[in-house]
């Protein structure tokens, strides 16, 4: 025994550890080797991406870019007085040199971002400053437009100077910085976002709810059904699953609208006049309707699974002990569940909060959420770096979510099956 | 007061699932007041169903059952007040040991200064003293039995259920519980109704055991009554080892007849359930009850060739071909007397008419 060293020798006298390693690296190396083609791909299709598609959100380097000499003489600027000469005549360089690359376009897009008003005197700027005289460009630019006289403007040139900003996340909520640098609400009429954010935690949480009342009876039977009932219960909860999302989504929109398939039937057993057939598409409700269809399997499959593993012998034995059905129900069946519960609420929460394609179809004005908000600067505005910070909002209130399910019940106590 | 012998009563029952099969056809059993009775039986023979029967987990197709005088048929399970322990022990695995106990008496309003006294009163009944916070996931095997068994007692019902409680259990354990059960239904006095499928847990533990075959009950008596005069071939085989000739009733007296076997020779029989000679019939005879060379007078003395010896420590058994029978099986306490057994040898076989037990032919 090497008592002395504290060290265990194998049989040739090298320490265990190392011979432990050595023997291990070629079984780690081959596992290695063998998820290496997924990490790969999934670096270079994912996770890359992703993060450059995040970047984008504070990214701010583009205007940094393109007027590098203004900005370097505004550092000295206090911002309270009109800048110096040296401001302006480092500005008339800078967008000289990329009236010469044709891309002063692209400036006045990103300063009409930070205040409304600089495309037209930027155009201005362009014609009038081919004949611009050598010296004083200060009176020169004052004089193409008296907005070049305000130093409101200035100021918004100033802020677009950090590399990184903040401004397209305080967007998402309906805040930005004002001149003074203060956060600010914008005014009451044009808060959009807010609202589709309530909206879209309000329906998700309902969405969640419907599903979780629907789906536990449903579970239960599977569960304890007969097989060759259960089997056929099972296909028709699979079937739809299977199906595709855009194909439910569609039938969807069959039956609901107002000449559908559900009205024609309220007409018919007399619920509603011919003439007054209500509307329950492109709203909420065709919403809450379509949604809580496609997603009741993933409430119900976790649900399933885990009151498969409870014994039936369990209720007898509350039953036995004196314990009235919904007592037992109550004090022994529904705890066991508490796991399938937590997996389903969870993932029909998470998968809602981020639905889109349902909500874009049959949800009108009043039934689309973030997603939508975000698929529409995507491709209709191309404000791609918006699109990305409210992802990563979404992104963030999602694992928030999980972080505090973590916190209540514990992560552990989840079963997805 | 007197114990009343119909504490619960099966009248006439059946019971069919499927409305093709009768599980359990016209039973008829009455079990006393602070009896521990068994229903032993192979699997498939109805004694479950019987036992979920009484607990009120299926309903009877046909005829009543009675509890303490009243029928019970359509008193919810809840409101029976029978206690049961489950062949898994179906113990709550949320709850701990102390809330598993609770239960029973929590749902029953009982104040909480009452369920800690019971509580701990049915703990220390099963020696479980300490465990009161455990979950039953942290017991063993032997103690998640005997928190299932204390939880089925702590409220005190007037009949207690088993469905084979100690199925799960290994050999030693399954032993010792089997005693530990024995003694808590001796010092309480409750009745229990104990279901298995383990001859030797119902002859060890009951005072009457109820043999169930094809629905039926074979055989109501107690241990020894059973396996010393069990009444059909059924019984005889089920319970114990057996030696068997087949046979026709040829000389039928009384109290004594003589039966032909298909090789021609004849045995000195018990007659029991047979009349008349030409009856064909089953002769039963423990394997215990024949000797070898010995000196005693007996009227039935064969010789046989011995065709295996087992040697098991304090015993041997011997296999011997006998009368055309050669499963014919003996079993020889290991003495020096006993030095001539081998393979091969002529033996001497004796026993008495009494033992052999004409019964129903199989």
């Amino acid at each position: 025994m090497s008592s002395e060293t504290g060290k265990i020798l194998t049989t040739d006298g090298i320490p265990l550890e190392v011979s432990l390693k050595k023997a291990e690296r070629k079984n780690k190396i081959k596992a290695f080797l063998l998820v290496a083609p997924l990490l790969l791909f999934l670096l270079i299709t994912y996770i890359f991406p992703i993060g450059d598609m995040l970047m984008r959100s504070v990214d701010d380097k583009m205007v940094t870019e393109m007027l590098p000499k203004t900005f370097k003489s505004m550092e000295k600027w206090d911002g309270n007085e009109m800048p110096p000469e040296e401001v302006f005549e480092a500005f008339y360089l800078d967008f000289q040199k990329l009236v010469e690359e044709k891309r002063d376009g692209k400036l006045s897009t990103q300063l009409n971002y930070t205040k409304n008003g600089f495309k037209s005197i930027l155009k201005k700027l362009r014609r009038k400053a081919k004949n611009f005289e050598e010296g004083n460009y200060k009176d020169q630019i004052m004089a193409v437009h008296k907005r070049w006289a305000d130093v409101e403007y200035w100021r918004a040139i100033k802020r677009r100077a950090p590399a990184f900003t903040s401004a397209k996340y305080l967007k998402g909520m309906d805040m930005y910085k004002n001149e003074e640098g203060e956060i600010v609400s914008v005014e009451e009429d044009r808060r959009i976002h807010r609202v589709l954010w309530l909206r879209t935690l309000e329906i998700a949480f309902f969405v969640t709810l419907l599903c979780f009342l629907m789906a536990y009876p449903i579970a239960h039977l599977l569960a304890t059904l007969p097989m060759k009932y259960s089997n056929l219960l099972m296909i028709c909860v699979l079937l739809p699953f299977w199906t595709s999302l855009l194909v439910r989504t569609a039938s969807w929109m069959i039956l609901l609208q107002q000449q559908g398939v559900v009205n024609d039937f309220f007409v018919m057993i007399g619920l509603v006049a011919d003439d007054n057939r209500p509307e329950m598409m492109y709203n909420k409700t065709g919403t809450y309707v379509a949604m809580t269809q496609i997603l009741l399997p993933f409430m119900v499959l976790p649900l399933y699974s885990v009151m498969k593993t409870i014994s039936p012998s369990l209720m007898r034995a509350g039953k036995s002990l004196g314990g009235t059905p919904f007592v037992t129900f109550w004090k022994v069946y529904f705890p066991l569940t508490i796991p399938g519960i937590g997996a389903g609420c969870l993932l029909v929460f998470i998968l809602a909060i981020g639905y889109y394609i349902t909500p874009a179809l049959v949800g009108g004005a009043s039934g689309t959420l973030i997603s939508n908000q975000i698929a529409f600067h995507m491709k209709s505005t191309l404000d791609w770096s918006f699109a990305s910070a409210m992802g990563l909002m979404l992104l963030a209130g999602v694992l928030a979510i999980y972080w505090v399910y973590n916190k209540l019940v514990g992560i552990d106590n989840i079963k997805l099956g | 007061m007197s114990k009343n012998q119909e504490f619960v009563k099966f009248d006439k029952v059946d019971k069919s699932y499927d409305g093709k099969v009768l599980v359990v056809k016209d039973l008829n059993l009455d079990i006393a007041e602070g009896e521990f009775i068994t229903m032993l039986g192979p699997s498939g023979s109805g004694k479950t169903t019987c036992l979920m029967m009484l607990a009120g987990f299926e309903t009877p197709t046909n005829g009543e059952i009675f509890l303490d005088k009243n029928p019970i048929s359509n008193i919810p399970p809840h409101k029976r007040g029978i206690g049961m322990v489950f062949q898994n022990y179906a113990l709550f695995p949320h709850m701990t040991v102390y809330e598993n106990l609770a239960f029973p008496l929590k749902v029953r309003k009982i104040n909480k200064d009452d369920i800690d006294k019971k509580v701990d009163k049915a703990l220390s009944m099963v020696s479980l003293s300490g465990f009161e916070n455990r979950m039953p996931g942290q017991l063993s095997g032997g103690q998640q039995q005997r928190v299932a068994v204390a939880r089925a007692l702590v409220f005190d019902p007037q009949v207690v259920l088993m469905d084979e409680p100690l199925g799960a259990l290994d050999k030693n354990l399954r032993e010792s519980m089997q005693y530990e059960i024995k003694h808590i239904h001796e010092n309480i006095g409750v009745t229990v109704v104990y279901v298995t499928h383990d001859q030797s847990e119902a002859l060890t533990m009951s005072n009457r055991i109820a043999v169930f075959n094809d629905g039926k009950v074979q055989q109501l008596s107690s241990p020894d009554k059973l396996y010393e005069e069990p009444v059909n071939s059924f019984v005889a085989e089920f319970i114990g080892e057996n030696n068997t000739f087949a046979g026709e009733v040829t000389n039928f007296q009384k109290d004594q007849c003589k039966v032909k076997l298909s090789n021609g020779s004849e045995i000195i029989a018990n007659p029991i359930s047979v009349n008349s000679n030409g009856e064909k019939t089953t002769v039963s005879l423990r394997p215990e009850r024949a000797l070898i060379n010995t000196t005693n007078k007996m009227d039935n003395n064969f010789k046989g060739k011995i065709e295996e010896v087992i040697y098991h420590g304090d015993h041997t058994r011997v296999r011997i071909d006998l009368l055309g029978n050669k499963e014919f099986i003996l079993k020889v306490p290991n003495s020096s007397a006993n030095m001539d057994i081998k393979m091969g040898n002529e033996i001497n076989v004796s026993w008495n008419s009494h033992d052999a037990r004409a019964l129903d032919p199989k």
